[in-house]
This record gives C-alpha cells, sequence and structure tokens, in this order.
C-alpha cells in the first residue's frame, strides 16, 4: 500500500478536527476530497505533512513503508510528500533559486542520489517556469512575497513540478484562481501524472475535475469521510451540495 | 544568496567557531599593565617621533582621570586595565618584514586557515589585505600597484613614519582622545592599525581591507585606523576579524577615523567575528569600538555597513558627522547575539551642514539567552536646514528567553528637518519554517534561510566577495538555536 489512513482522530486545542478517518491511496491513483469549509480538510493534508500543532490521538499512517507519523515534516517530505498550500506564506529576502534548489538537493541526499549543480537546476527551473507561464521577473522575487493569489498558486505547482513528488497533496489549488490560470494549473498537474505518483485534490468546487480526473471521490464532513465513489459523487455534490451528507 | 552559499551554510552550521585555534609563536611582551611606562616601551619599539609619544601620554593622562561610559545596556565585571598586555608581537619583529621571506612561516600559516592567503600568487583578487596580528601588521599585498596610484595604504606605524603630516593633521580630528574613556584609552597605546590616504580625484580600484587576529593571551588590541578620501576620490574599504577560544575575556578598544573631503566617498565595510564566548558565556571578546566618519565636505558620502556576530560584549556605534552640505551618511546593519552575547550597537548622525542626509537601517536577531539593543541618535543642528533622516530597525526574535531593544534619540533644533523613523519587532514565523521543511529543508537551513533573508537589505550592501562569507557566517552565529 501507497497510503494507509487508519482510524486517524485528530485534535487541536481541545477539539476534535479529524474523526477515525480513513483513507486508501495506491500508486498511479487520483483521489479528490470535496466537503464543505470547516470540514477538516486542510488539517488532514497538513496532519500528513507533519504540521507539529496537532495532537493524535489514535489511529497509524502508512507511506511507502514508512510509519509517517513518526517520521518529521522535512523527512517525509524528501520521502516524496508534497503539499500545495491553500495559503502559501510570503518568505521575504529569500529567491527560488536558492531555495528550490537546496530543497531539490536534501531530497536527492536522502535517496542517495547524485545533487543537481547549479547550472542544471537554473536550466530546469526555467523550463518549468515557461510550462506555467511564470515570467523570469517572478522568478528573481522572494518567494511569495507580494504575490497575488493566482500567482502563488502557480508558484506552489512550479515546485511541485521541480520537486516531483511521489504523493502530491493541493490544497484547494483552484481557488482563487481564474479559468485560464486553473487552466495552466491543470496542465501542470496533468503533466506530472505518471504511473507511479499519486494526488490527493483537495477542493471544494467540483469544476477542477473537469479538467483533472479522478479515479476517487470522498466525501468529507466533520472530520470524517463519509462517502467514496466515482466521479460520480462530485456531480451528485454539484447538484445537491453538501447538505444530505450532513 | 547562491545555492552554493547554501550548500556551505550547510557544512557551516556543523562546526563551531572555527576560527579557535592558536599560533603558537614566541612574542616580545613587556610586563601587564597600564603606566606610562608601557606607553614609552609600546613608542619606542615602534620608534616614533616625539610629538606622537607627546600625544600618547596626553591621551593617558585624560584617561587617568575619565570613567567608563555607563550608559549602555550591558552588564559584565569591572575591567581590570593592570591585568592586560599592553604590547604583544612575535619576536623580533621592530621593523615589519620587507617581503614574506622574512615572515615566520607559522604567521602565514596561520593566515592561510583564516582564509587570507599573502602569498604573491595567492593573494585575493581585487581586493588588497594588511594583516594586524595582535599588535603589529604583517603584511600589506598589492602595495605597489596601489602606490602607481598615489594610494597610500600601510600601517599607521609606518604613516607615522613615512607621512607624519597628513597624521599629525588628521589623527583626533574626529575623535578626539579626551572623547570618552575608550577613546583615551585607545589613543594611548594603539598599537597598529591600517592608513588609507587617497589622493584628488583618485576612485581605488580595488577593495582595501584589514584583518585583525588577536592571538596571545591576556592581550588586549587596540588598533588605530585612519582613512583620508581627498577631494572626488572613492575607496571601499573592509574589515574582518577574529580571535582564538580562550576562557578569559579580552579587551579589544579600536579607534577608527574617517575624513571624506568634497565630493568624496567612503565606504567602510566591517564583518566582525571575535571569539564570543562559549555557549555557558564563558570567554570572549569586550570589543568596545569607536568609529566615526567626518563628511568635510560638500556632497561627501560615508556610508558604513557592519555584520556583527562575534563578542561577548560589543559596544559599538559607527557615527557620521555630516558638515558639509549636501553631504549623506548611511548605517547598515546585521547584529546577531547568540547564547550570553550582549551587543549595544547602533550609529549617531549628526546633520550639520544643509540638506544633508542619513539613513540607518539596522538588522537586531537575539537568540539562546542574549540581549540585542539598538542605540541611535540622529541630531539637527540649527543650521541642518532641510536634513532629512531616515530610520528603520527590525529585531527578530529566536526562542523565548532573549531580548531585543530599540533606542532611538532624536533632537532637532531646526524646523525644517524630515524624520521618518519605522520599527518592528517580530518572532521567527512558525508558519515560514514550516513551508521550507515542508519543501524539504532542515530546521537549521530553515531558520539560516529566513534569517539570511530578513538580513538581506544589509548584506546586500557588502562588496561581493565578502557578502557570501557574510551570509555563511551568519549561518553559523544561529547554530544551536533549534531543538
Ligand atoms: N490551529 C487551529 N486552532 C484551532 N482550531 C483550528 C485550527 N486549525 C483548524 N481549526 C479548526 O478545525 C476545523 C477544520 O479546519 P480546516 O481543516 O481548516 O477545514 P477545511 O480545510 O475543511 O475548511 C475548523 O473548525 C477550524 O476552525
Ligand atoms: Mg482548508
Amino acid at each position: 500500500m501507497f497510503l494507509d489512513i487508519n482510524n486517524l482522530s485528530v485534535r487541536i486545542e481541545n477539539k476534535n478536527i479529524l474523526n477515525s478517518l480513513n483513507l486508501k491511496i495506491n500508486k498511479g491513483e487520483v483521489h479528490a476530497i470535496m466537503g464543505p469549509n470547516g470540514s477538516g480538510k486542510s488539517t488532514l493534508a497538513n496532519v500528513l505533512a507533519g504540521k507539529e500543532d496537532y495532537e493524535i490521538l489514535n489511529g497509524k499512517v502508512n507511506f511507502k513503508d514508512n510509519d509517517l507519523l513518526e517520521l518529521n515534516i522535512e523527512e517525509r517530505a524528501q520521502e516524496g510528500m508534497f503539499l500545495a498550500f491553500q495559503y502559501p506564506v510570503e518568505i521575504p529576502g529569500v529567491n527560488i533559486t536558492p531555495f528550490l534548489h537546496s530543497a531539490i538537493n536534501s531530497k536527492k541526499k536522502r535517496m542517495n542520489e547524485e545533487e543537481i549543480d547549479n547550472l542544471s537546476f537554473a536550466k530546469l527551473l526555467k523550463s518549468k517556469a515557461n510550462e506555467l507561464g511564470i515570467s523570469i521577473d517572478m522568478l528573481k522575487r522572494s518567494v511569495n512575497t507580494g504575490f497575488s493569489g493566482g500567482e502563488k498558486k502557480r508558484y506552489e505547482i512550479l515546485q511541485m513540478s521541480i520537486l516531483n513528488p511521489d504523493l502530491a497533496i493541493l490544497d484547494e489549488t483552484d481557488s482563487g484562481l481564474d479559468i485560464d490560470a486553473l487552466k495552466i494549473v491543470t496542465d501542470g498537474v496533468n503533466r506530472l501524472k505518471t504511473e507511479d505518483n499519486s494526488f490527493l485534490i483537495i477542493t471544494h468546487y467540483q469544476k477542477l475535475l473537469d479538467y483533472i480526473k479522478p479515479d476517487y471521490v470522498h466525501v468529507m464532513v466533520n472530520g470524517s469521510i463519509v462517502k467514496s465513489g466515482g466521479a460520480e459523487v462530485a456531480a451528485e455534490i454539484e447538484k445537491d451540495g453538501f447538505q444530505k451528507f450532513q | 544568496m547562491n545555492s552554493e552559499t547554501l550548500n556551505a551554510l550547510d557544512t557551516y552550521s556543523k562546526n563551531k567557531y572555527k576560527y579557535g585555534f592558536v599560533t603558537d609563536i614566541e612574542t616580545d611582551k613587556p610586563k601587564k599593565g597600564l603606566n606610562e611606562d608601557i606607553i614609552k616601551y609600546i613608542s619606542s619599539k615602534k620608534n616614533e617621533p616625539k610629538w606622537m609619544l607627546d600625544w600618547r601620554l596626553n591621551s593617558f593622562a585624560k584617561w587617568n582621570k575619565m570613567k567608563e561610559p555607563e550608559w549602555a545596556n550591558l552588564d559584565f565585571p569591572k575591567i581590570d586595565y593592570q591585568n592586560i598586555y599592553y604590547y604583544s608581537a612575535p619576536k623580533n619583529f621592530e621593523k615589519k618584514p620587507k617581503d614574506l621571506s622574512e615572515v615566520d612561516p607559522k604567521l602565514i600559516e596561520t593566515y592561510n586557515k583564516l582564509g587570507i592567503p599573502l602569498e604573491e600568487q595567492k593573494v585575493l583578487a581585487g581586493v588588497a589585505v594588511d594583516v594586524v596580528f595582535d599588535s603589529v601588521s604583517v603584511a600589506t599585498t598589492y602595495k605597489g600597484e596601489l602606490e602607481k596610484l598615489g594610494i597610500i595604504f600601510c600601517s599607521i606605524g609606518e604613516a607615522i613614519q613615512k607621512h607624519p603630516d597628513l597624521v599629525k593633521k588628521y589623527l583626533g580630528s574626529v575623535i578626539p582622545p579626551g572623547d570618552h574613556s575608550f577613546s583615551a584609552l585607545n589613543s594611548a597605546v594603539f598599537t597598529d592599525g591600517s592608513f588609507v590616504y587617497i589622493p584628488e580625484g583618485v576612485k581605488c580600484p580595488m577593495e582595501l581591507s584589514t584583518y585583525f587576529r588577536i592571538n596571545a593571551e591576556n592581550t588586549g588590541q587596540f588598533e588605530r585606523t585612519l582613512i583620508i578620501a581627498d577631494k572626488g576620490s572613492y575607496v571601499s574599504y573592509l574589515e574582518g576579524c577574529t580571535a582564538p577560544k580562550r576562557d578569559d575575556n579580552q579587551l579589544h578598544a579600536a579607534n577608527v577615523e574617517l575624513i571624506a573631503l568634497e565630493d568624496a566617498e567612503i565606504k567602510y565595510s566591517t564583518v566582525q567575528n571575535w571569539y564570543p564566548g562559549d555557549e555557558n558565556g564563558k570567554g570572549g571578546i569586550y570589543n568596545f569600538v569607536t568609529k566615526r566618519g567626518l563628511c568635510a565636505g560638500k556632497n561627501s558620502k560615508i556610508s558604513w555597513t557592519q555584520v556583527e556576530t562575534g563578542s561577548a560584549i560589543t559596544w559599538k556605534y559607527p557615527s557620521c558627522i555630516l558638515k558639509g552640505d549636501n553631504s549623506i551618511g548611511e548605517f547598515y546593519s546585521v547584529a546577531i547575539t547568540n547564547n550570553f552575547q550582549q551587543a549595544d550597537t547602533g550609529t549617531k548622525m549628526t546633520h550639520i551642514g544643509k540638506n544633508t542626509k542619513s539613513k540607518i537601517i539596522s538588522k537586531g536577531i537575539s537568540l539562546g539567552k542574549s540581549q540585542n539593543t539598538y542605540r541611535g541618535e540622529v541630531s539637527f543642528l540649527r543650521k541642518a536646514d532641510k536634513a532629512r533622516n531616515y530610520t528603520q530597525c527590525d529585531s527578530l526574535l529566536v526562542g523565548n528567553q532573549c531580548g531585543a531593544h530599540t533606542v532611538p534619540y532624536i533632537d532637532s533644533k531646526n524646523n525644517t528637518a524630515v524624520i521618518e523613523h519605522e520599527a518592528s519587532t517580530s518572532k521567527i514565523n512558525e508558519d515560514q519554517l514550516y513551508y521550507c521543511r515542508q519543501r524539504g529543508l532542515s530546521h537549521e537551513e530553515a531558520v539560516s534561510l529566513i534569517v539570511n533573508g530578513f538580513c538581506k537589505q544589509v548584506l546586500q550592501e557588502l562588496p561581493m566577495e565578502f557578502a557570501v562569507e557574510a551570509q555563511k557566517l551568519v549561518s553559523i552565529s544561529l547554530e544551536g538555536s533549534v531543538g
């Protein structure tokens, strides 16, 4: 099993957010999670990425034969987990090039692979940026600093493309994007998709799923998955909303 | 910052103060203690003319009547001036060696280890270096090339011998010996340091640099630097420093005077990395430094950039006296304190001339149990019409046992003055750390990246060759800050 979330319960500040959540993802699959605001989607993403504010009450998570909950944030990232944030944070004074370069090399180091040199990295970055319609000028700015919402989301996809993760979690990457930007972003995802990697796509709207075809759609309400199925579940939600699941 | 730096960060953050070694070399050292005899000894060792000795003795008389300034936010035991050596030089060093073949190989080796090669074929490209070991100047590179342009770059000892008129005219003209007790002390016992004179209209084509090293135990270092930029000239000068790890505190009390005449510009950068003491606060350098620049002529400019990471105690306020109309003073500072370090640093901008401008950018980073204070004074004298100051002070706290303090004074006697002041204090942002680590950077790398980003406005003012060095230094200073 690639990712196996088993009976996961999570609390923050005395409030139970995830309740006995189960989810299995195989290699090569695209899963979508839909759910109303506040249902715990971002919490799930953060718990998987290793953010330290949460209290794990119960459950196990397995990722690529690792006990995921035993790894720290950077170890999970280096193992191939990527989270495209719902609200990417600004880091003034830090340029994307050295930032991503050392990110990719720390991953390579863990995998005992040869590190990538300055020149090859610069080329890689430029070509990926080009694919995503990110200007050279934007590459010169500090990470996320002064970017519009849409620019930030594209920047997340750029980083994802460079780091080429085994499991990419996209947390509402579609929100705040106009149709053109949505197209660029989803093209980026589809280009990256292979038999060997998996995606967990968190979204609020069905729209995104017109562009990225999910194998499974799950409905999350109050911190649990209440329904799973194929693309037809998304259509159902589009029609009737989340009401009937609550 | 480039990725090479990042790789270097990784390596660097793993070794602590790597300049802490001691060079085992025989030295000439008179007895400990401060008195007229020791001053006469220093003066005669340096073969000084009588006027110089008299100047020293006068300064000593002033010092005798003075108390240490007490206004800084620093806490340290009383300095016992009688328990310090005031002179230490490698044996048989009365005369500066003519060339490297006369220099003890151990010294050359020391500087190689510090990354400052002195051999002709290896010297740093584009940087002329004067190296000072304890009380004496060891070597100066690129001398010939500079002489062709009429630039004088030598030790202050040599300048006293060869250019007495310039020294007499300018020494103490910006920092009078009686200014405060540390300037009086330095004026009495200064041993070596650098002298620079840039003739009218000459733009110095390379960085001039001095590298100070305290080696001997219980020895104070009192260097004196004097830089004069004649009309329309330009010079960029750099200062670096290190000292071995020792359990006792050592005193460093330097005086640096800059004079910029009409249309001249001096850029003075410091990367201060004196031994800071260990993680329990034992040992380290007491750094009491007076740096002052005089924008004497119209349209002149003096810019101070400092990266302060070392020393147990830093007491330092590089200042500008903006006398010439339209003159400009700048101060860019990064001060990082870790463990038990204490820094009280800032600047003083004195606006005298019309349309004078000053700019202050200060970035303080406190970690561990350290205390970091920015202290600044901006004053506008009566005739300083339409003068302006911009001040920005940002403090970053890493952890919750450290302190950051901002003490700005403003004194305006001219109501056309324009003053802008911005200040912020923040904790290192957990969301930024999370973001970096989610991309695969280690906690330590993430902190160093964010702090370097925080300092960027200042680091980018450094000459290229040293910006990279400074970034590494910033990272090393953060070592041990993350659990
Ligand atoms: N740091 C936090 N402290 C307290 N409550 C939180 C925190 N983060 C999330 N929550 C709460 O957890 C619930 C789920 O939030 P979230 O996972 O962001 O939902 P979603 O992404 O599905 O909109 C919400 O009620 C939210 O208020
Ligand atoms: Mg959310």
